[in-house]
């Protein structure tokens, strides 16, 4: 399959993602916007991994296993920064009684 | 035994941190015992250091290491010869006795005050010290910044008084520019003979080219006219009568500007092999003393008088550095020293007991009220005038002598200088202390002779005026009776005359008969003076010739509307316009830039969004 069937993808979950959290005002939907553009980043990883490394995949089965790796270590990154931002918005939401973003606006003073 | 040395400089240096650290808590009586003691002390001890000198123990003392690069050494170490030991003798000595005055003078001053003034007196004493103790050129500036600095405290002292602090900044700043000269010829020395150590300098004088000599000497001489107040640099002296009277015999009379002097005659050897100098120094010492002495003549304030004739008397000793008799000059330090201190402490004691007044118009008939002020006066007045066997006498005609020796013209002029002395002084004598009282009534009733602590220092400078000229006996009258130039001479060569003795003796009595006519003149004259307007050349002597208004627009006024123009143009639009306008541009910025920090996360992360893809545009228009 052709490398830019995977970009086009990416492309898509990452706009998606941008539009989302620039548009919405919903701080849970913002944050399954910014998963959906680490995602994206991921899925890009892997198929650039792949594609990079085609031909030395036949001689060797572990090649192109550092852009795989990487992933991981975003998946982790990605679960740490929701278990710290879920329990904001819960904090928020303890405090104004919404998740509206732009409650928060109080940030500037 | 020249060991002890340091000791004469340190006990005015401890008098000085004594009384002004201490002066919130000491008593004046302790101050003044401080202030006068430390003086005595080092009289006792500059006593001391004489009999050893006289005894042929002359040489340098060294202290401890001052400068120290590459060949570069400059020791701190204090030179204990002849000549020294003559000046530490007439500062410590004199100083003491001016100390003692003062002590009684400055009575009214409240306490703190009054300890400032002897912790400044002090000062001005121990940098007249180092002046003329140092073994080399540094430690001489040392001393010769000092006394520049000291003179600056004391002229301001009543600083209170705006027109005193412009008094004392006019001589600070005549000083600097002579102290300017001093610096360079300093620098041109060392940079020549590698030393400023006097012997060293002394024995070294084949590495000078007479370019270099002529040079360093000129240099020198422009240090000297500024300390000791010559043309062009004499305009700070009367107007450094601002002090109080005691600090004026101190400075402006007996020591101070005595420095310039002392530098000439310490550097002897190398104004002898510049002949070009020594004609300059002649003529401008000349010039010195007759404008000084024709300015003197139209005074009104009995402390400008004694001002102009101790300019007009630095003159007279600069003709004798110009024509090379140094210890004849020397000589003449010391007899001035003893009676313009006298006339100054006089001048001091008629202003005490005419509560203030200084203008001798308001005076007269002062004799019959202040006896002893009076006499001692007319010493002093009969030692300035040069009248025979007082000590300005054998002073002044040894310069006069010398001068007849070189030039004709220059005898001629030292005459005219020596009968106009003669008249100005007498005519202050006569104004000040015979014919009517002319003050108010309350002045009338207030006059008194001045306490014993002000007659005492008086009597004894008197009797100094007279005998003082005793040690300096020309050769005519008395073989071998000229101790003073015998003494000095490992320093300074003795200056063999060619005159005839009957020459001599005719010179002599050509000025003490021009002298007597002149002073009988004067009497007739003021004996029962009026006061009348001055017209014609007595207004233009009257206004100094119009010097300081001459240098006020040469130079005072070009120098502060070129100030007043940079501070305008340069500073005000130019400088400080580009620092306001950096200031106010971030002002403006970070005000435009604020708006940016709205609170809203949406916002944010757009100008985010928007940063990110303007970042890869450029990478992606730009790359390589």
């Amino acid at each position: 399959m052709p490398i830019n069937y995977y970009i086009f993808v990416a492309i898509a979950l990452f706009c998606i993602g941008v539009i989302g959290v620039l548009t919405r005002r919903n701080a849970i939907i913002i944050f399954m916007c910014v998963e959906l553009m680490l995602n994206a980043a991921n899925l890009l990883l892997v198929a650039f991994s792949k594609m990079h490394h085609a031909t030395g995949a036949a001689q060797n089965a572990n090649a192109g296993i550092e852009g795989q790796l990487f992933v991981f270590f975003i998946m982790v990154v990605a679960a740490a920064e929701v278990s710290v931002g879920l329990a904001i918005i819960v904090m928020l939401y303890r405090n104004t009684h919404s998740v509206d973003v732009n409650f928060l606006n109080r940030l500037k003073h | 035994m020249s060991q002890l040395v340091y000791l004469v400089p340190l006990f005015p240096l401890l008098g000085f941190l004594l009384n002004g650290l201490l002066r919130k808590q000491l008593p004046k009586s302790v101050t003044s015992v401080i202030g006068s003691g430390v003086i005595l002390a080092s009289f006792i001890v500059s006593i001391i250091l004489f009999f050893d000198v006289r005894a042929g123990h002359a040489g340098s003392v060294e202290l401890f290491d001052f400068i120290s690069f590459a060949k570069v050494h400059i020791p701190f170490a204090f030179q204990v010869d002849q000549l020294s030991v003559i000046f530490l003798l007439i500062i410590t000595g004199v100083g003491f006795l001016i100390h003692l005055y003062s002590a009684a003078y400055m009575h009214e001053e409240n306490s703190d005050h009054f300890a400032r003034y002897f912790a400044y007196l002090n000062l001005f004493v121990f940098s007249m010290l180092l002046l003329v103790l140092g073994a080399n050129y540094v430690i001489m500036f040392i001393g010769w910044e000092g006394v520049g600095l000291c003179s600056y405290l004391l002229i301001g002292y009543w600083f209170k008084n705006n027109n005193y602090n412009k008094a004392a900044n006019k001589a600070f700043i005549m000083n600097r520019i002579g102290d300017l000269g001093f610096l360079l010829a300093m620098f041109w020395l060392l940079t020549k003979t590698g030393s400023l150590t006097y012997t060293d300098v002394f024995s070294n004088t084949s590495l000078l080219t007479p370019t270099d000599i002529t040079g360093i000497t000129i240099l020198f001489f422009i240090a000297a006219t500024g300390k000791s107040a010559q043309i062009p640099l004499y305009t700070w002296l009367p107007d450094a009568m601002a002090g109080p009277t005691p600090v004026s015999a101190l400075i402006h009379a007996a020591t101070m500007v005595t420095a310039g002097i002392y530098l000439i005659a310490r550097s002897n050897v190398l104004f002898s092999l510049a002949a070009y100098t020594q004609d300059i120094i002649a003529i401008i010492g000349l010039a010195t003393a007759l404008v000084a002495a024709s300015i003197a003549l139209k005074q009104n304030d009995i402390k400008k008088v004694l001002a102009y004739s101790t300019v007009s008397q630095l003159g007279y000793m600069f003709l004798a550095l110009g024509v090379g008799a140094y210890s004849a000059a020397v000589f003449h330090v010391m007899t001035h020293a003893f009676f313009k201190a006298l006339l100054f402490l006089g001048s001091g004691s008629v202003i005490h007991a005419m509560s203030g007044e200084q203008d001798i118009r308001q005076m007269g008939g002062l004799s019959k009220k202040l006896k002893i002020t009076y006499f001692t006066f007319l010493i002093g007045c009969l030692a300035i005038a040069g009248f025979p066997l007082f000590s300005g006498f054998f002073s002044k005609d040894a310069i006069l002598a010398a001068a007849f020796e070189h030039n004709t013209l220059l005898y001629i002029g030292g005459l005219i200088g020596a009968i106009m002395t003669a008249f100005y002084m007498f005519r202050l004598l006569f104004i000040t202390f015979n014919g009517q009282f002319r003050g108010t009534e309350d002045q009338r009733h207030h006059l008194h002779e001045s306490p014993a602590a002000m007659t005492i220092p008086l009597i004894v400078l008197a009797v100094l005026s007279f005998a003082g000229g005793f040690i300096g006996i020309p050769e005519v009258f008395m073989h071998g009776g000229d101790k003073l130039s015998a003494f000095l001479s490992p320093i300074i060569p003795v200056h063999a005359t060619t005159l005839s003795h009957s020459t001599e003796i005719m010179l002599m009595a050509i000025a003490a008969g021009s002298v007597i006519v002149t002073i009988l003149f004067a009497w007739f004259r003021y004996k029962n003076y009026q006061p009348k307007e001055t017209t014609g050349i007595g207004k233009f002597l009257e206004n100094k010739w119009y010097v300081d208004e001459i240098y006020d627009a040469a130079i005072v006024r070009p120098v502060s509307w070129l100030g007043k123009f940079l501070e305008r143009v340069v500073e005000r639009s130019g400088i400080d316009w580009l620092v306001n306008l950096t200031g106010k541009s971030v002002q403006y910025g970070s005000r435009q830039l604020r708006l940016f920090q709205s609170g809203q996360v949406g916002n944010y992360v757009l100008l985010m969004i928007v940063g990110m893809v303007i970042l890869f545009a450029l990478q992606f228009f730009f790359k390589k």
